[in-house]
């Protein structure tokens, strides 16, 4: 194989055919329902870039999401497929907001205790799955499926207790305090959206953070290697239990960080659920376009964010927003399958 | 005495309410998990089949047209499925998310362009038929206790003859054989003749037709209408049961059994306010997971499970 990778063969440029034949298959689906897929389209891409608002709204849309994308990025290096970062961001949403109501502090201590808080419990939500792996052998996908639940009914049981209950009407949590937001300063906010806060940045930090593990420890070497191929990692050396808990425990901090940020920058307190909320699996899919390379997580974070806004506002014109769900849905299957456009290519190549 | 049979009967009637959309969802993950495909896009199929089954009947007033339609429904995302999987190679994993995603938007997305509401209407007359109407009548403890057990859709009964069905088909016919072998071993099914691809595709298609059915034994018979909250886990809660039960159809007739049972004590039991009923809807995940570490451990699952299969290379 050849050093320099032609273009047509890069991660990007699949990835940019994907989501254009992804909007195709979404103009056509609209098309056969009945709407008209040049207006559906317009309203969703000026609701994302005509104002600068719009803009922030799709930051903040996308900053968890880049969370819980790196958790699952990085479980997908060892090998390990995170489903369970759904119930990882439960719990890390609520033991954020369980320090954000009840530690009184100033806001350079509240902050950071409330995203440690997250990631403890969000790594032991992954870590207890580890240990059901390699102490008994039981199957990771099942038991993050029914670890998603107990975090959902375990978040659903906590807001039900009356001393974290809403003092008023609403099903919800009591609100976190105000020191341990992330919000913008109050003018900024007036400028941007209203629930601008410095998440991006932080994830920003964590995006490079995660890199830095992956491609430059010794951990994201061991991660890789028993990614790659687990019997050669074990021959070599590498303990493979040690390597799946720690991932684990990474990946859930992550998808715990994610739950504190959606939390902190914009909830400000955990509602009642009636139905699973989707960042895990969203998180996936941000991951699975972002090639599970944190950088590319990062901006498939951001067009995941974007879309998920401007989603929101095809309601006003009577369009589903559904067809988001769609179109993301597509860009998956096609990267799924791109590959073969890989191999076909290589065939040409050693047919010549 | 009479209130324990009384209570009894509820709960088994319970049970067998809530049962039906995993196990026909289950011999479906069965099919594709012993020919070596993973198949998590199943939650998907069940949802474009609970809402199939629900917009069909509605249109046709025919419930069991409408409950063949989810299952075809189904066996569409199905071929898009084996497509990718079986002949392109695809990451199984990955297609299955993909299928997730696009299916419930497809459903919803026709759903808001057929009635402009995310919710299909109420299917009045035709729901799926109850089997033992006035069957059993008179007054006497168990006659009671018989109409509460037999007061349930036919998806509730038809679910055993499903599984009998697939046991058969798995070990009892050549088919079967072929399609455990192919899920171990496709290399060597290849070299003896056997035709690995065509058993995947057969094996996918039909285990998305069975979820297509199970979804529709959501909303044609626990609700009487598609609503975005009809499938919430159960397909996924239906491949854990295939897990749990070591890849076997009576296996995992026995895991939907117990996950249907622990849905039906926390409806039963949801009426009281002693224990939070929060808890209580945590009960079955929490049994499941204590139940795989006691008596199961390992499974095993098929040795090619999640391996595409090239030809030659």
């Amino acid at each position: 194989m050849s050093k320099n990778k032609s273009i047509f063969q890069s991660h990007v440029f699949l990835t940019f055919i994907a989501i254009v034949v992804a909007f195709l298959v979404g103009a056509v689906f609209l098309a056969i329902m009945g709407y008209d897929p040049i207006m559906v389209y317009t309203t969703l891409i000026t609701g994302i870039f005509s104002k600068p608002r719009f803009l922030a709204y799709s930051v903040v849309y996308a900053t968890p999401l880049i969370f819980v994308g790196l958790s699952v990025a990085f479980s997908f290096k060892t090998g390990v497929f995170n489903i369970g970062a759904e119930g990882q961001f439960v719990v890390g949403s609520m033991a954020a907001c369980l320090v954000g109501i009840f530690v009184d502090a100033p806001a350079i201590i509240h902050v950071p205790l409330c995203f440690l808080a997250a990631a403890v419990a969000g790594a032991l939500w992954g870590i207890i799955v580890g240990f059901l792996k390699v102490k008994w052998g039981i199957n990771e996908v099942l038991s993050m499926i029914m670890f998603n639940w107990i975090a959902f009914y375990l978040s659903n049981y906590i807001v039900e207790i009356p001393a974290v209950h809403s003092e008023g009407t609403a099903e919800a949590t009591k609100n976190v305090a105000d020191s341990a937001m992330i919000l913008l300063p109050k003018a900024m906010r007036d400028v941007l959206a209203p629930t601008s806060n410095y998440g991006i940045l932080i994830a920003i930090v964590f995006v490079v953070i995660v890199y830095l593990i992956i491609e430059k420890t010794t951990l994201g070497y061991e991660m890789k290697a028993v990614g790659y191929n687990k019997n050669a990692a074990e021959y070599a050396g590498i303990s493979v239990n040690k390597a799946v808990l720690t991932a684990m425990a990474i990946s859930g901090a992550l998808a715990g960080m994610g739950g504190a940020v959606q939390l902190l920058g914009m909830g400000q307190r955990v509602s009642l659920f009636s139905a699973q909320e989707g960042f895990g699996f969203e998180g996936i899919s941000v991951a699975l376009i972002g090639a599970s390379n944190p950088i590319g997580v990062f901006f498939s974070g951001l067009f995941y964010g974007a879309l998920k806004y401007g989603g929101s506002k095809l309601n006003l014109i009577q369009a589903p927003s559904e067809i988001v769900k769609v179109i993301t849905g597509t860009i998956v299957f096609f990267i799924a399958i791109s590959h073969v456009f890989k191999v076909v290519r290589r065939r040409k190549k050693e047919v010549s | 005495m009479d209130s324990i049979i009384n209570s009894l009967g509820t709960l088994i009637y319970a049970t067998l309410i809530y049962t039906p959309p995993l196990v026909f969802a289950a011999m479906g993950s069965c099919f594709s998990e012993s020919s070596g495909v993973v198949n998590i896009g199943i939650e998907g199929t069940m949802t474009i089949g609970a809402f199939t089954g629900a917009t069909v009947a509605y249109f046709t007033g025919n419930a069991w047209v409408g409950f063949l339609c989810a299952g075809l429904a189904g066996a569409v995302f199905g071929v898009l499925h084996a497509v990718a999987t079986v002949s392109l190679n695809a990451d199984q994993t990955i297609t299955g998310t993909a299928i997730n995603f696009l299916a419930p938007g497809v459903a919803l997305l026709i759903s808001k362009a057929l009635f402009n509401s995310s919710d299909t209407p109420a299917l009045l007359d035709a729901k799926l038929p109850m089997l033992f109407n006035n069957v059993f009548d008179g007054n006497t403890v168990w006659s009671r206790f018989l109409r509460n057990v037999f007061n349930n859709y036919a998806t509730s009964f038809l679910m055993f003859g499903l599984v009998i069905l697939v046991w058969f088909i798995f070990y009892k016919t050549r088919f079967g054989l072929r399609l455990r072998a192919v899920g171990e071993h496709p290399r060597a099914c290849d070299t003896l003749g056997i035709n690995v691809q065509r058993t995947r595709y057969i094996a996918v298609i039909i285990s998305d037709f069975l979820a297509g059915l199970g979804g529709a034994c959501v909303t044609m018979a626990i609700m009487n209408q598609f609503r975005p909250i009809s499938i919430v886990g159960q397909g996924f809660i239906a491949m854990a049961a295939v897990i749990f039960g070591k890849f076997r159809p009576q296996g995992a007739l026995v895991a939907c059994l117990l996950f249907g049972f622990c849905t039906g004590l926390k409806v039963v039991m949801g009426s009281n306010n002693v224990v939070s009923a929060q808890l209580i809807s945590m009960i079955p995940y929490v049994v499941t997971v204590i139940v795989l570490i006691l008596f199961v451990g390992r499974s095993r699952t098929p040795s090619a499970s999640g391996k595409p299969y090239a030809k030659s290379r």
